[in-house]
């Protein structure tokens, strides 16, 4: 029960927060393009645009850092037994991505939001990109520390039988860490660039500086259209390393108990499929598929749940080594349908630009704004299929779930505390999208050029830039 | 030296930055609801604070990140103990966190005072509760032989524990008045300086005391540590110097205090890191809860490679970042944004509220 218990608090918690890490990662980056274009070629409209979208991306940091807070207590919150026999491990790449990535991205934030006026147009650009390199630093520290989970290496077991690092390069050069990183980086790219997109779009119908937003729109095009077709292949070899290292999640995500000895078909759409129905009703297959997707070849075997299973009780002793058919087999297509319609999606947009008709397109652009949704989706879905399709391991192969709990923490104490995050989560989300949707439709601030009054400049500032915002809260910086 | 007690020294100074930095940063998030009697007094407050306090709280977080991977055993105990005020604290860090962002993009005032509350009420609870926790640390709680927790949320709440909190919370309180009277200007900073000498005092008789009772309650002799005498000295310092208006003096001697005293705590620990009451068997200790040498010893060249740089970097940030802040009508004259250079650089955002 407090296992159950301590897992819905933990799903429910890391979903939450992976709704805005990928955000960050993804609009730091564009946000730094943005800024990027206003230096080099000085056009006032750029500089507008990284204001506007700078808005957006720190409405979602201040929330993806406070969850994340979250996660780093959680471990020896509710994981205690975890925590102690594999901290020595696991908690190294944590500790890094505070002394590496935290300080870094949490310091230059602060100068990039405050520093508009302060520093040089350089150095402010430099702190932008600082803050985007940090995320996908901070992201690689905690894929590498994951990706151990999924698939353990670079330990020993000493004599009390417990596992001890013995080869931190191990856990950078994991092929799951590996895979994953790129993976998870390109869905953060899609993710960003699919809601720059969506607030363009939103703007463009509304004809509101078009000039502007159609140059968020094209940039945001330019990095979705490769980034989530790379996704897919990506994915989709992630799938075969992970069906190496763990059989039972690509099984799972396939819902084949069986094994299919070569030429195995995929099934698109099936009811039942479960524990006690192992023979479901395939609604559409698609010949060959399953084979290419789990191994690269057409004549691939894919094992079933049930011959697995009974590996897995010769290796580990009895016990249930399967995990959530259902959870494994939706959170796949979830996620591979999505990014096939977000791919379609893309090319049509990608059609539009060459002709010239984006800023017109009426269906584009109404339809945009409701992709938005797409990648959050896909992001869960992706992180269900990962964490679920391990279970019932805690570390693959080494410590399961059930063992590693805190066993000083009350069911009671799990009770409050996941109410306590729920409603704290609910409201944090409500006052996130309220201020999402506020400042998304946004006017841009006018530019320094439009602005007839000014009263003062900088002494000697080499850029010359005046602080030019019409509305004080914009940014809190100008007080300076 | 074993690496182990290396990294219990570590661990220590995460802390005691942490309690420096974000000391004052909480100081000021729990006056500023009180002490600034118009908007713009409250936000001259906030903004003080507004670029630097992201990157104090990092302190805490490879405070708890740095005893994860040096002492998995510490890090298992403490965090699973201290269960439901560690709920507690990490929703007052979320709420404080986003107040700063979140405050001020909306004009209603509902809105606004909400997070206002939010920010004072969180920057109040997060170091009385970590308080209190190191304060348990040092008195002991019902800990079993396999460094479980056997207590209920109550037994957390030791009157030591408790005092350590209240204690480092007023520190805070002092530390947060004494950096306003370097950030602010007129009749503001003025009022600033009055208070920070009433607080100074305050603050100097609770570290007396947290002293004398860590030593002669705890049973830890007459005789203090350097660092209780260091923490009992500056204290008195900073108040009197507070009271003098020595104000960038003030400041130091008030950073000084709360590193001393929160230092104490881990001297007057070690070799321990938690104190079981049960049974003096089952304490745990930096050798019983630390990893293996090649942990470690990746951890020490990782830090050694990037922690100056942190400290480089963050340093220049309160460089930048070190000029006083005017209200907007003072702020609004152009000539003092030329004249200063580094004084202050002019507003137009409250010009677009004076219309």
């Amino acid at each position: 029960m407090s296992t159950d218990l301590a897992r819905w608090q933990f799903a429910t918690t890391s979903i939450y927060h992976f709704l805005f890490v990928p955000l960050t990662i993804g609009l730091s980056f564009l946000v730094a393009l943005l800024q990027t274009s206003w230096y080099r070629n000085g056009n006032p409209a750029y500089r507008r645009l990284t204001r506007f979208f700078g808005t957006l991306l720190v409405i979602n940091v201040a929330i993806g850092v406070v969850t994340g807070l979250v996660q780093e207590f959680e471990f020896g919150m509710n994981w205690s037994v975890y925590s102690r026999v594999v901290g020595n491990i696991f908690g190294g790449p944590l500790a890094m991505e505070g002394l590496l990535a935290f300080f870094l991205e949490s310091t230059f934030l602060g100068l990039w939001i405050f520093g508009w006026d302060r520093l040089s147009k350089k150095v402010h650009l430099a702190c932008i990109w600082l803050v985007a390199a940090a995320t996908m630093v901070s992201a690689a520290f905690i894929m590498a520390a994951n990706s151990w989970m999924q698939h353990p290496v670079g330990y020993l077991m000493n004599s009390a039988h417990q596992p001890v690092l013995n080869n931190i390069w191990a856990l950078f050069t994991n092929p799951v860490f590996i895979w994953g990183y790129v993976h998870v980086v390109l869905a953060s790219l899609v993710t960003g660039s699919l809601v720059m997109l969506g607030v363009s779009a939103w703007q463009l119908r509304r004809r509101n500086e078009v000039e502007a937003f159609r140059r968020t729109a094209i940039i945001s095009m330019i990095v979705l259209l490769p980034t989530i077709v790379m996704s897919l292949f990506v994915g989709s070899e992630l799938g075969v390393i992970e069906g190496t290292y763990q059989p039972m999640k690509i099984a799972a995500a396939e819902a084949q108990w069986n094994t299919c000895s070569s030429h195995c078909s995929f099934s698109a759409f099936q009811v039942g499929g479960g524990t006690n129905d192992q023979t479901p009703t395939q609604i559409f297959n698609i010949p060959d598929l399953l084979s290419i997707l789990a191994t690269n070849h057409v004549n691939g075997q894919v094992k079933g749940l049930n011959q697995l299973q009974a590996e897995d009780v010769k290796l580990y002793g009895p016990g249930d080594y399967i995990p959530n058919v259902f959870v494994q087999y939706w959170s796949m297509r979830v996620m591979a349908y999505l990014a096939g319609l977000v791919t379609l999606f893309a090319l049509w947009g990608a059609w539009l630009l060459r002709r010239q008709k984006l800023e017109h397109a009426k269906w584009f652009l109404r339809i945009a704004p409701w992709v938005v949704v797409t990648p959050f989706l896909m992001n869960t879905a992706g992180w269900l299929l990962t964490e679920s399709g391990r279970q019932p391991w805690i570390v693959q192969g080494l410590m399961k779930t059930a063992n590693g709990v805190s066993p000083s923490v009350t069911t009671t104490d799990i009770w409050i505390s996941l109410v306590v995050f729920v409603l704290i989560y609910i409201a944090l989300g409500a006052a996130d999208a309220y201020l999402m949707i506020r400042y998304g439709r946004k006017q841009l601030e006018p530019g320094p050029d439009e602005d007839s009054n000014q009263t003062h400049h900088e002494g000697g500032d080499a850029g010359g830039e005046s602080s030019d915002d019409s509305e004080s809260d914009r940014f809190p910086a100008l007080v300076y | 030296m074993h690496l182990s007690n290396l990294w219990y020294l570590i661990v220590a100074l995460f802390w005691v930055g942490f309690f420096v930095l974000e000391g004052f940063d909480f100081g000021v998030g729990m006056l500023h609801s009180f002490v600034g009697r118009t908007d713009i007094e409250r936000r001259i407050a906030v903004n003080s604070i507004g670029p630097v306090w992201d990157g104090n709280e990092v302190w805490l977080i490879v405070a708890g990140a740095a005893i994860f991977a040096a002492f998995p055993g510490w890090y298992a105990t403490m965090f699973s103990t201290f269960y439901l005020a560690l709920v507690v604290v990490l929703l007052a860090l979320m709420i404080r966190g986003l107040s700063f962002e979140y405050g001020r993009k909306v004009e209603n005032p509902r809105w606004r005072s909400t997070w206002r509350w939010g920010l004072t009420l969180g920057s109040a609870l997060i170091p009385l509760l970590l308080g209190t926790a190191l304060g348990d640390l040092l008195h002991g709680l019902p800990i079993d032989r396999a460094h479980n927790y056997t207590g209920s949320f109550f037994g957390l709440l030791v009157p030591f524990g408790l005092f350590t909190g209240i204690t480092l919370t007023v520190v805070c309180l002092f530390l947060g008045a004494t950096y306003l009277t370097l950030k602010t200007t007129g009749d503001f900073h003025d009022r600033l300086c009055r208070l920070s000498g009433q607080i100074g005092w305050v603050a100097a008789a609770l570290i007396w005391a947290f002293v004398t009772w860590s030593h002669l309650g705890l049973g830890r002799g007459f005789v203090p540590n350097p660092l209780d005498a260091l923490a009992v000295m500056a204290a008195i310092a900073a108040a009197w110097l507070a009271v003098t208006k020595q104000e960038g003096w003030a400041f130091t001697a008030a950073c000084l205090a709360i590193a001393s005293a929160v230092g104490s705590i881990f001297f007057d620990l070690y070799p321990h890191v938690m104190v079981s009451t049960t049974n003096a068997a089952y304490n745990l200790t930096v050798a019983n809860t630390a990893s293996p040498s090649y942990t470690l010893k990746v951890m020490t060249v990782v830090s050694l490679i990037f922690f100056p740089v942190v400290l480089l970097y963050q340093g220049w940030t309160f460089y930048v970042f070190r000029s006083r802040l005017h209200s907007p009508k003072e702020a609004g004259v152009p000539k003092m944004a030329a004249a200063g250079g580094e004084t202050v650089t002019a507003t137009r955002a409250s010009e677009g509220e004076d219309g």
